[in-house]
């Protein structure tokens, strides 16, 4: 394990930088999101939940996918995709970077999304293990470990030092570039952090928050319960938890038309939306309870279905901290008999 | 697959353009190079688009035993068919697919006989079975043919049915309108309704495509008459973006028609939300 205080720190994310685009939490008008890093950046890596989650690196809130020229009849396509050079993404905690390998069960199974996949290997992933946690935190409850996260690079921050270890050829080849910034490291406050942190988890409210009454429930009779309607009542259908969620993958294709052309590309949609199944023939889900339903039968029991048992929440709790009625998946899995208390 | 960029199409060119309906035409479609764009199964689909409206997805209702080109039959109801229907042949257009599980034409279907029944559009992917039936004729059964539309002005390919179809040894067609027309001598009435007065064996395996309410009363009338579920398929139609399921739109509980479908048995449908 290597070491670097915390107050060399810049040094490292300029360091880091000067080969790289860095892209990790940074305050911008009093909020915290994931952003390139440039000189007098406002880096919050002490952060845990940035407002959306760093998902953008690999699927974009909005992407080019291909440009059109129209000329009479005739059509020629313009493949925009260029050749990703390898960037660094630094910070992501235990659960956006599980919620990664949601994203890659969806874009990287037959047939690949290339768009998702050039971004994906061309990203460097440095995880920031957590050293406090919050009230709204239920990782534990899909099985992530938030104080010894992966990824090609964990690091550890206390007050005084970043520790730095290298998981995968990536992290050290990148570990290597950094020379002498990093310094090496034997002793323990590593452990020593993990262990409190631990402790500290089992005493939040959500600790010991289960899925086992979906891992065992039946789908039909899940999703005809009568449960659904009072869970979904104040739903507004804003679609915020979509957007805030790491693992949210809907997306639209559209056009936009300019002089020069048309530009075909994708953007983040949302299933809370009223317009979203909407056809000529008719609408499938006509309320917002359909709405609701939809999205967390999905995470805790289509999803799984399909992808043996893996859920598509990571309890990274942005939804509960975000949703303007107060609404969120933890409400749902109690209802539906997750514990409360131990 | 045709292409591992799955989103990026291919430019084809339509070739072709056949008046069906008042809202509805055929167009033929065949590669830059005049070949067949792509090989497809019957009940698959393929993304069509021009640039600059949007993509939308259609089946493809010619057969595959068509080695010449392929044909999409398309009703105007939005942006893009409204488009589509102004084109001239010559026009090329972006294709993407084909996608989606097909009927089981070489499996399940083999040997059995086939009852069809279509309302108006719905004939697009039916069309595509019967005539890989017909192209295939010692590998099926007997066939028997209901066909509903509005009016007589409404029924598509009616000159292929009439000259082919109706031709075809062991192939029964029932044509219907949903009210009485001048020079309509052919029967009066709507498709479930037919359909049941034809009681047709409930041996056949059955194949259902139309608008949903025409399904759900089509259905109801078989399983009176003893259609067992596991003999009766039919397509869904969802809002679809992607085709392969990754856009997240068109799931039924834990399938998404784009992929798991459009075709469905009907006792898959009955271990599905009933949410279509
Ligand atoms: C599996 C499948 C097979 C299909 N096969 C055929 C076919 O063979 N022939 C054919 O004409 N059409 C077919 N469709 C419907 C087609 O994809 C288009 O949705 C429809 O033609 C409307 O397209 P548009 O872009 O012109 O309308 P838009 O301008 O997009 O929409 C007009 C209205 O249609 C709605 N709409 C959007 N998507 C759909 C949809 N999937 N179904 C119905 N309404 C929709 C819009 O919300 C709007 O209200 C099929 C759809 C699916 C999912
Ligand atoms: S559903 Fe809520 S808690 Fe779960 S991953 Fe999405 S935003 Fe986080
Ligand atoms: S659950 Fe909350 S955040 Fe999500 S759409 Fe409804 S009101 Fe908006
Ligand atoms: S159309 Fe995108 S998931 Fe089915």
């Amino acid at each position: 394990m290597k070491k670097i205080s915390l107050a060399n720190l810049n040094e490292l994310y300029s360091a880091i930088s000067a080969n790289y685009p860095l892209y990790l939490p940074v305050e911008r008008a009093g909020e915290v999101n994931y952003g390139y890093y440039e000189e007098g950046a406002k880096v919050r890596l002490d952060v845990l939940k940035t407002v959306k989650s760093p998902k953008d690196c690999f699927f974009p809130q909005t992407e080019d996918l291909m440009k059109f020229k129209v000329e009479g009849q005739k059509i020629e396509i313009i493949d925009v995709r260029e050749h990703a050079k390898p960037f660094v993404v630094m910070g992501v905690r235990a659960c956006d970077f599980k919620a990664f390998d949601v994203l890659d069960r969806v874009f990287l199974v037959d047939p690949l999304d290339t768009y998702y996949q050039t971004k994906r290997e061309a990203g460097i992933v440095i995880t920031h293990a957590c050293g406090k946690v919050e009230e709204s935190c239920f990782c534990k409850t899909f099985g992530i470990d938030p104080v010894n996260p992966l990824g090609d690079v964990t690091v550890w921050t206390d007050s005084e030092n970043l520790y730095w270890r290298a998981n995968t050829e990536k992290g050290e080849a990148l570990t290597k570039e950094l020379g002498d910034l990093l310094v090496e490291y034997q002793g323990n406050a590593v452990e020593e952090q993990q262990a409190k942190v631990n402790e500290i988890y089992a005493k939040l409210p959500l600790a010991s928050l289960t899925t086992e009454s979906f891992k065992n429930g039946d789908m039909m009779e899940l999703f005809n319960s009568d449960k659904w309607q009072k869970l979904s009542e104040a739903c507004l259908g804003c679609g915020t938890c979509t957007f805030v969620c790491p693992t949210c993958q809907c997306f639209d294709i559209r056009e936009f038309v300019t002089n020069s052309g048309v530009t075909r590309f994708r953007c983040w949609d949302s299933c809370m939306f009223n317009d979203f199944t909407k056809t000529a023939g008719g609408q499938p889900r006509t309320t917002q309870m359909q709405r609701y339903r939809q999205r967390f039968m999905h995470k805790l029991v289509y999803f799984p279905q399909n992808n043996e048992g893996a859920y598509s929440c990571v309890g990274c709790g942005r939804c509960v901290k975000k949703c303007p009625q107060g609404l969120n998946i933890v409400k749902v899995i109690k209802e539906f008999g997750g514990k409360q208390d131990a | 697959m045709h292409n591992v960029e799955a989103l990026i199409p291919i430019i084809a060119v339509v070739t072709d353009i056949k008046r069906e309906t008042p809202d509805v035409k055929t167009f033929r479609v065949v590669g830059l190079d005049g070949k067949k764009p792509f090989e497809h199964m019957p009940g698959q689909c393929a993304m069509i688009s021009i640039p600059g409206i949007g993509e939308a997805l259609f089946s493809i209702t010619s057969s595959p035993t068509n080695k010449e080109y392929v044909e999409f039959s398309i009703k105007k109801c939005g942006c893009v068919t409204d488009v589509l229907h102004a084109i001239e042949p010559g026009q090329q257009i972006t294709v993407r697919g084909p996608y989606g599980r097909p009927f089981p034409v070489e499996t399940v279907f083999k040997g059995k006989d086939l009852l069809f029944i279509a309302g108006g559009i719905g004939l697009a992917p039916l069309r595509s079975v019967i005539n890989y039936v017909r192209d295939n004729r010692d590998n099926y059964g007997k066939v028997a043919i209901v066909y509903g539309a509005r009016s007589a002005d409404d029924l598509v390919q009616l000159k292929e049915i009439e000259e082919e179809w109706k031709k075809e040894k062991d192939f029964s067609v029932y044509l219907t309108i949903d009210r009485e027309q001048e020079k309509w001598d052919g029967h009066v009435g709507f498709v479930p309704t037919y359909a049941k007065e034809l009681a047709i064996p409930n041996t056949y395996t059955a194949v259902l495509c139309g608008p949903p309410i025409m399904i759900k009363f089509t259905l109801a009338g078989l399983l009176e008459q003893g259609f067992e579920k596991k003999n009766i398929y039919t397509t869904l139609e969802l809002r679809m973006k992607c085709g392969f399921g990754k856009c997240g739109r068109c799931n039924v509980g834990d399938k998404y028609v784009c992929k798991d479908g459009p075709v469905f048995c009907m006792t898959e449908l009955d271990e599905l939300p009933d949410e279509y």
